[in-house]
């Protein structure tokens, strides 16, 4: 058998690929392939994770039993999404201790949405309707991608964030049937997480380093710019739907395009929040170590149990 | 794996009965308890399965991607194992 060079390898590789080939963990890949999936599907599993932080911080005052039990459903869920993620990540031969401890030092990356407070009740709404409602635009596309455990993990994750973008909206819908207070809630907190949900699709396609990398590979089927329209497009008319409005005041419908057209961007806030100068980066990362580090007890406890129940049906 | 990390398990689900089980991904777990409550916990929070099996991700085994070539090949000249191979004069199969 005749032994191929590292660039006749690459070619084969980007030939599957051009063909609509799926990669599986075992498969010969680029080196640069592996890593960028590594960095892309931990940020990925992170951002779930950290996101429950936010939405935690209202379980214990949601304003029914109805709407607690439907929060702590859907935290838990976003807890679930970290772990098919993180599970698909160690596919690519690097370890959870390894990925975990990347978080913790604060070398990986989360979304910089989860570093915005939650400061009303109305922000729970905003979230689900708003930040899942990115998601689900971000995680279709990439549920279509070249790798394999990626892809069937997003398959999983869309099938769960219809009912986060829906419980979210109906949180807002009711708000705006309400009070004038509670109208004034609910669009206040449009106002503050509107833009930061922009942000969420990445930098502007002429500014991101990574994505023409991504997009050759199919990593990426989409650019940053083309996802964040498909959600303008479709969320400006549920925003009509019960009366809210978004904060940009360039905002139009172009009947040429059939598209949106929005405002700039601040992307010298979207730096600041990702380099960690955001309201919460701080908060966030200490209730993670924190998390981390009281729970060292339990799984060393668990291990010590597994050992001794080990030995003793050895010894029987 | 470091000492303190928790053993993979990869996990497989049954949706319904008279369904084939289908690898659904895996769990970190110290025991076989454990990563059988894991798996329900991350795989099945919606009914998804009504069975689960789990296994100690070390004890599969499968082919290399390099072994794969020649492994299948012994089967992919037989067309004779397929009934279109066959020629059955005006008869009805269907
Ligand atoms: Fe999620
Ligand atoms: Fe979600």
């Amino acid at each position: 058998m005749k032994i191929l060079s590292e660039e006749e390898l690459e070619l084969k590789f980007q030939e599957r690929i051009d063909k609509g080939e799926i990669i599986e963990p075992k498969d010969w890949m680029p080196e640069r392939y592996r890593k960028q999936l590594i960095r892309m599907m931990s940020q990925h599993a992170h951002s779930e994770i950290v996101g429950m932080l936010p939405e935690g911080n209202w379980i214990t005052r949601a304003p029914s039993l109805r709407r607690k039990a439907v929060l702590l459903a859907k935290v838990q869920d976003e807890a679930g999404h970290g772990l098919y993620i993180y599970s698909g990540t160690e596919t690519l031969g690097i370890s959870r201790d390894q990925v975990m401890g990347d978080f913790l030092t604060g070398k990986a990356k989360y979304s910089s949405i989860f570093n915005y407070p939650t400061l009303t009740w109305a922000d729970i709404g905003a979230i689900g309707w708003l930040v899942d409602g990115a998601a689900i635009v971000n995680q279709t596309a990439l549920a279509k991608g070249s790798y394999g455990p990626y892809a069937r993990a997003m398959v999983r994750i869309c099938k769960e964030e219809n009912f986060h973008h829906k419980q979210g909206y109906e949180i807002l819908a009711t708000l705006m049937k309400g009070s004038k207070e509670q109208r004034e809630m609910a669009q206040d907190s449009i106002n503050r997480f509107w833009w930061p949900s922009l942000m969420m699709f990445g930098p502007s396609d002429n500014n991101s380093p990574n994505s023409a990398e991504l997009i050759k590979w199919k990593v990426k089927k989409y650019s940053n710019d083309e996802l964040r329209q498909r959600f303008i497009d479709r969320t400006i008319p549920q925003a009509e739907n019960i009366g809210l409005t978004v904060p940009d005041k360039d905002l139009k419908w172009d009947e040429e395009t059939r598209h949106y057209s929005h405002g700039e961007i601040n992307w010298v806030e979207f730096n600041n929040v990702i380099n960690g100068r955001g309201i919460c980066n701080k908060e966030r990362m200490k209730a993670r170590r924190d998390a981390h580090e009281n729970g060292a007890w339990v799984r060393e406890a668990a291990n010590a149990y597994a050992r001794k129940k080990a030995s003793k049906t050895k010894a029987a | 794996m470091s000492a303190s990390e928790w053993p993979l398990w990869e996990v497989f689900t049954q949706r319904r009965a008279g369904l084939p089980f289908e690898h659904a991904g895996s769990v970190h777990a110290p025991d076989k308890e454990m990563a059988l409550q894991n798996a329900r916990d991350v795989y099945s929070r919606r009914g998804e399965a009504t069975c689960l099996w789990v296994v100690p991700a070390d004890c599969i085994v499968s082919p290399t991607p390099e072994e794969a070539g020649s492994f299948f090949d012994p089967s992919n000249d037989k067309i004779y194992r397929h009934p279109n191979f066959y020629k059955t004069p005006g008869a009805n199969f269907e």
